[in-house]
């Protein structure tokens, strides 16, 4: 079984939803768009307060390449235009729609993303790459760094593989895992749009071996319709499987080289709902304004898997899965290993919001604060081999360039550290911490 | 409805500090029984009163410095039991008490407490007490004498060895039941909640392998040289502190490497200084200052065994 070296097996805890279909959400009377929902630059407003819109509209772009322009997922008027909190824990200008409850025909800017209707894939690499950036497309599996610009790769980098992450590694997440099952021939049609933007000629799906009826249903897939460059490598179920430079070196032994991008060892790597979207878009001419959400934890009263339109409120998705019960205590949007915590439940579905997950408090009591004793259990479970607990004591007294000598800026903020330590020190929060203010001195 | 901020991960392993302290003092509890049943009531009194001098200066440190009170953690204890382990059955028991306050006072408070010190406290303490108490310290008795009669004085297997070239049945050694410290006269009894220690993940195993290993292997090779006069493998293993100190002692987490190379440097190194200690030294046993002297390396075997970073150049 192929893995990456080090890190944790935490309780996986995806029963409660794993074999639920995914659901359509109800179509929401208000959304609220942010116009930042990605890496890279924010949006302006296309739209002005007053403005009617219609569902799957361009309402927010930007002239900058790392950027994605976002879209109105529901017909209604534009109410107000200003800086609303934001599941990432700031407040970010977005755009609030009040639609009327009624669903319309999807329309977009660029000829190709229009009316819906399913048109022929046969299109060019330029235009898949035209398509997928103007339909908004980000990666799905959390770090939504824009599609597009993943499929532009520079022209002294040859991309010869594309990597279908569909390792789905945070546990309580089974958002990915239905989409395999459910969407694996527009999971295919995607990976084949991806290799032909990036001129790939390989194609690997890699899957976590707690999925095997997904395996198993894109086997089936591949045998029905045979693609010769695609090939399945089920790989050990362990966290951090699906970060990208551990599933590259898992399946291709390949390794990223430091404070790099995949491309610099010819490898893009896409999550598996970021493939459906791109077919949808290319085949459907829809845009991304719809994504699958896992609403699970032991603080939902019905976790189920969603179909949610961006923008509608965790109120109200929550409201949907039966709402929260006694024990419910922290929200987090994202899995427990990864996701940011929230204070409020008026804040908006982004595209990065792969499931919104509610833990009782006996889940997330926090042990006792003790000083490092040196066990080493963070350095022997760090999948970038770096030193968290020196790393962490850098940061926490000031250390910058001692940080950044001990390879700070390398971390992938994964977590496993933190998970590790018996003195539960919030050692990946110090380093994210050093890593900022190195970003704003700079 | 007010929710929990607090950043990620949101979930974490059930595993703490204090488990960490109570895990190998609960391992040490077969030797330590041992260590009683083989040399009385005087034994067990020793024990009490380390563990409480130590338990209880650490107590007045944090008093003094006006920190939180750490008691509880199972640090001091451990402490204290490790140093009441690696001392004759006859130390005077003032002795010992300033073994143990040394220990804790100097050896760990005096650098910040737990987590901030070099030198492995319990060392720290007993390396004291060789100084302080050079006699006391090494007036050695015979097990099962304890019974209503005079403590015999006997000298340990590795003074026998070292000074009248006279060997010690290894079954005894291993089983127990020779004269030595309280803790370390049954290698089994040492070897098996190690091992187990090693297997749980507690401890690393590198540390005590490669330690042993040394120990075995540069020890074998002048035994091959010279067999009337050095010891072979097997004796080095099972006699004196050895295994309590490669599974107890050298892989003490804050005075050891942090890294697997590290380890495995702090090991050999350890291991080198036994043998020559042992074999050419004034001194029959070598364990204590091994580890000593590999302490202070720590900080530097650290800097030179950084793991390399996924990606970096080979």
């Amino acid at each position: 079984m192929k893995t990456f070296k080090q890190g944790i097996h935490p309780k996986y805890n995806k029963s409660r939803t794993e074999d639920r279909n995914i659901v359509e959400a109800v179509l929401p009377k208000k959304v609220i768009i942010p116009l930042h929902q990605h890496t890279g630059a924010t949006c302006e407003p296309l739209v002005k307060v007053g403005d009617e819109v219609v569902e799957g509209q361009k309402i927010g772009d930007t002239s900058k390449f790392i950027s994605a322009p976002v879209h109105t997922p529901i017909s209604g008027k534009v109410t107000k235009i200003e800086k609303l909190p934001h599941p990432c824990g700031v407040n970010i200008l977005s755009v609030v729609i009040e639609g009327d409850g009624e669903k319309r025909d999807v329309i977009s800017d660029t000829p190709r993303l229009r009316s819906g209707q399913a048109r022929d894939v046969d299109v060019s690499p330029e235009e898949i790459r035209k398509i997928v950036r103007e339909a908004g497309i980000v990666g799905l599996g959390g770090a939504a760094f824009p599609t597009h610009v993943k499929l532009t790769p520079p022209k002294d980098k040859e991309i010869d593989t594309i990597l279908i992450n569909g390792c789905e590694c945070e546990p309580f997440i089974t958002a990915d895992h239905r989409i395999m099952l459910e969407r694996a021939e527009d999971l295919i049609q995607g990976a084949k749009l991806i290799a032909k933007a990036t001129g790939a000629k390989n194609i690997v799906i890699g899957i976590e071996n707690n999925k095997l009826n997904a395996i198993e249903r894109l086997k089936t897939e591949l045998r029905n319709k045979p693609v010769g460059n695609i090939t399945i490598t089920v790989l050990e179920t362990k966290y951090p499987q699906g970060g990208e430079k551990m599933m590259i070196k898992a399946v291709l032994g390949r390794e990223v080289p430091t404070r790099g991008l995949p491309l610099d060892v010819g490898v893009v790597v896409c999550n598996v709902g970021t493939a459906v979207a791109v077919t949808e878009a290319v085949r459907n001419s829809i845009p991304l304004i719809k994504r699958v959400v896992t609403v699970t934890g032991s603080g939902i009263k019905e976790p189920q898997n969603l179909m949610v339109r961006i923008g509608t409120t965790f109120q109200e998705i929550i409201d949907q899965c039966g709402g929260l019960n006694e024990v419910a205590a922290k929200v987090i949007m994202g899995g427990p290993m990864m996701g940011v915590s929230q204070h409020t439940l008026d804040i908006p579905i982004v595209k990065a919001t792969s499931c919104i997950l509610v833990l009782s408090r006996h889940e997330v009591a926090d042990k006792k604060l003790y000083p490092c004793i040196k066990c080493s259990k963070c350095v022997d479970h760090c999948p970038m081999f770096l030193v968290p607990t020196r790393l962490a004591a850098y940061a926490e007294n000031g250390k910058y360039s001692e940080f950044e000598e001990w390879g700070g800026l390398d971390c992938i903020e994964c977590g496993c550290c933190t998970f590790v330590c018996p003195a539960a020190i919030p050692l990946v929060h110090w380093i994210k911490l050093a890593k900022l203010k190195l970003r704003q001195m700079k | 409805m007010n929710f929990i901020i607090s950043p990620a991960p949101h979930i974490k392993e059930k595993y703490t500090v204090p488990m960490v302290m109570y895990i190998v003092i609960a391992a040490l509890l077969p030797a330590t029984i041992a260590g009683i049943v083989f040399f009385g009531l005087q034994a067990l009194a020793l024990i009490i009163l380390c563990v409480a001098a130590a338990v209880g200066t650490e107590f007045v440190c944090n008093k003094i410095m006006k920190k939180e009170q750490t008691i509880t953690d199972g640090s001091a204890a451990l402490t204290g039991l490790l140093l009441a382990l690696c001392l004759t059955p006859s130390m005077p028991p003032f002795a010992a008490f300033f073994g143990a306050v040394f220990a804790v006072a100097i050896g760990k408070q005096i650098f910040g407490g737990l987590g901030f010190n070099i030198f492995n406290p319990a060392l720290i303490g007993r390396a004291f007490l060789a100084a302080t108490f050079p006699v006391q310290m090494t007036n050695w008795v015979a097990p099962f004498v304890y019974r209503g009669v005079e403590a015999v004085s006997s000298a340990t297997p590795l003074a026998l060895m070292k000074f009248q070239h006279q060997s010690t049945p290894y079954s005894k050694l291993f089983f127990g039941g020779v004269s030595g410290s309280i803790g370390e006269t049954s290698a089994l009894l040492l070897l098996i909640p190690g091992i187990l220690l090693a297997l749980r993940g507690v401890i690393n195993w590198r540390i005590p392998a490669s330690y042993l290993g040394t120990t075995a292997i540069l020890g074998g090779l002048f035994w091959v040289i010279k067999p009337a006069i050095y010891p072979d493998p097997v004796f080095h293993l099972l006699a004196g502190g050895l295994m309590l100190g490669a599974f107890f002692m050298a892989t003490d987490l804050v005075t050891s490497p942090l890294t697997n190379k590290g380890m495995l440097i702090f090991g050999v190194g350890a291991g080198i200084l036994v043998v020559i200690i042992r074999l050419f030294s004034g001194l029959p046993g070598g364990v204590m200052y091994s580890i000593l002297f590999m302490n202070a390396f720590v900080p530097l075997i650290n800097k030179y065994t950084r793991p390399r970073i996924l990606g970096a150049k080979k």
